[in-house]
């Protein structure tokens, strides 16, 4: 991996800025140069919300994420705003079950999770976002499980800790999809 | 080193001020820079600091005013609108030859404008902070390391000149986390025997104001003021070049635009167009030297900017105007992107570039 550029989108209250922000601690934790720059618009205050995380082995120049390597897209604006923008080649990771339609491009890897109702089923109504991380680093081959329970450690503050096992569980559903 | 954590460039700046031995905070909430004040409601209690929400941007630069004449590191930050309305304080300051910090994470305007990132108050900060003339020291971060190690910067060198030190920052660089490491080494605060701090009955008053009504003498304070200047532009310039060594063509930017301008030319450099940067680090003092020496090397300036094109003035009264210099900007909370700024940099090569 030279460098990747991902771009998490969503309703705001998906966990789009916490999975962005998990993505960028493992890549800090594997060792390489990161940056995490969510929306902050009228976008997100009309429910929204997205977030640009570059992880490369060089010093990230601009952070601001236009043309994704990787698309998370867990509602059905996101996937219309984003998709022409992947980058040719790069891979869409979609929520199938709030987005109904399929991805037009066909010069992408696309990955349809239903990530909503495999949380639901599971128990974890609120981590269909960790399900599709979980995925992605699958698709990546980047699932370390060291560098992924030392990520989770970052983002989860210290009074949640118990929140850090259902997290994983989480992944390790999306992976195995 | 001790361990690098992610942090947002609003919480850098406010974790750096606490580092740097700030204790009062004085602010009024504003996007996109609430980060800051945040963060100082939470950590200024515990340490036994001073967070204080004022009820207005002119009431907090006051109160800035006040510790400042104290001789304690104090410091306030707003957003654009926030710092149009603390002008009158920032020229009190500037009279009364006091110490601060003030923070500007830019958004759009003019009037209210919007909220999203841009560089238009760069005239405001370099040239205009408030009535009379004054400077202050304008630091301009390019990251979130920055964002700290600059407030640091910022904080000795208010001390070492008594004047204001400005970060100015823009939404970007306050939204954004990176990895940035707080192990300062900080280095002692200054002797301030001016300071307003009780006489004991053992001293003669010090007095800290700035009305002086014969003109004779406010004269010879902005003379002796303006010594101090001189000396801070031949010794504080601040700034990074990037590949100019054989560089034809000689971008200028700051902040979030000097990021973007990276992007385009490693692009433009696999096209075989010679490009550098110039990015300014300290605004005011500007690094005239820096675009002088270009000048007689490059062929042409591309002054990147968020903004209708305000530091482009600077870069063509530092270049003598023996070259080109062109603007490429976004403005009202737009931000160029690398494709725009390539292409700003091909039709410079095409233009006759050496």
């Amino acid at each position: 991996m030279a460098t990747k550029q991902f771009l998490f989108s969503g309703f705001g209250g998906q966990g789009i800025l916490f999975s962005g922000k998990f993505m960028a601690y493992k890549g800090l934790i594997d060792g390489k140069q990161v940056s995490w720059l969510p929306s902050y618009g009228p976008e997100m205050r009309g429910g929204t919300a997205s977030c640009s995380v570059i992880v490369s082995d060089e010093p990230v120049g601009s952070p601001i994420v236009s043309k994704p390597d990787v698309l998370i897209a867990m509602n059905l604006p996101s996937l219309d705003k984003y998709e022409s923008t992947v980058a040719k080649g790069g891979m869409i990771f979609l929520d199938s079950s709030l987005i109904e339609r399929k991805v037009e491009r066909d010069d992408v890897s696309v990955f349809y999770i239903p990530a909503t109702r495999l949380a639901g089923e599971n128990g974890m109504p609120t981590l269909a976002n960790m399900i599709i991380v979980g995925k992605v680093l699958k698709e990546l081959s980047d699932f370390a499980p060291e560098s992924v329970d030392a990520a989770l450690a970052k983002v989860i503050s210290a009074k949640r800790a118990d929140m850090a096992d259902i997290n994983r569980k989480a992944m390790q559903i999306g992976a195995a999809n | 080193m001790a361990d690098k954590v992610l942090m947002k460039g609003n919480e850098a700046i406010a974790e750096a001020a606490i580092v740097a031995g700030c204790r009062h905070y004085f602010g009024y909430p504003i996007t996109p820079q609430t980060e800051i004040a945040a963060y100082m409601a939470k950590r200024m209690p515990k340490i036994g600091g001073c967070f204080l929400q004022a009820e207005s941007e002119i009431a907090a630069i006051n109160m800035v005013y006040g510790v400042a004449s104290t001789g304690k590191r104090v410091m306030t930050s707003s957003s654009s609108p926030g710092i149009s309305l603390k002008g009158e304080g920032l020229s009190y300051l500037a009279g009364a030859d006091l110490p601060a910090l003030v923070v500007n994470v830019q958004r759009g305007g003019p009037g209210l404008g919007g909220i999203q990132p841009s560089q238009s108050d760069y005239f405001q900060a370099t040239k205009a902070g408030g009535h009379g003339d004054f400077r202050m020291i304008v630091l301009a971060p390019a990251s979130v390391q920055e964002m700290a190690d600059l407030t640091v910067k910022g904080f000795e060198l208010a001390d070492k000149y008594r004047m204001t030190s400005m970060i100015l920052a823009d939404g970007t660089m306050g939204q954004m986390m990176e990895p940035v490491s707080l192990d300062f080494e900080v280095a002692p605060a200054a002797e301030k025997p001016w300071a307003t701090t009780g006489t004991k009955m053992e001293r003669e008053h010090n007095i800290v104001n700035s009305l002086f009504l014969v003109p004779e003498e406010l004269e010879k304070s902005n003379f002796e003021r303006y010594e101090r200047y001189k000396y801070i532009e031949e010794n504080e310039c601040m700034w990074e070049e990037y590949l100019m060594e054989d560089a034809d063509i000689c971008i200028a930017a700051f902040g979030i635009a000097a990021r973007v301008s990276k992007n385009a030319i490693v692009e433009a450099r696999k096209q075989g167009i010679k490009v550098g940067l110039i990015r300014p680090i300290t605004l005011w003092p500007f690094p005239t030297k820096a675009f002088a020496a270009a000048a007689d090397k490059v062929s042409q300036f591309i002054s990147v900017e968020l903004s209708m094109g305000q530091m482009i003035e600077d870069v063509r009264l530092a270049s003598g105007c023996k070259v080109p210099v062109t603007l490429c900007n976004r403005a009202g909370g737009m931000i160029p992107s690398p494709e725009q700024v390539l292409d700003a940099i091909i039709e410079a090569a095409k233009g006759g570039a050496k």
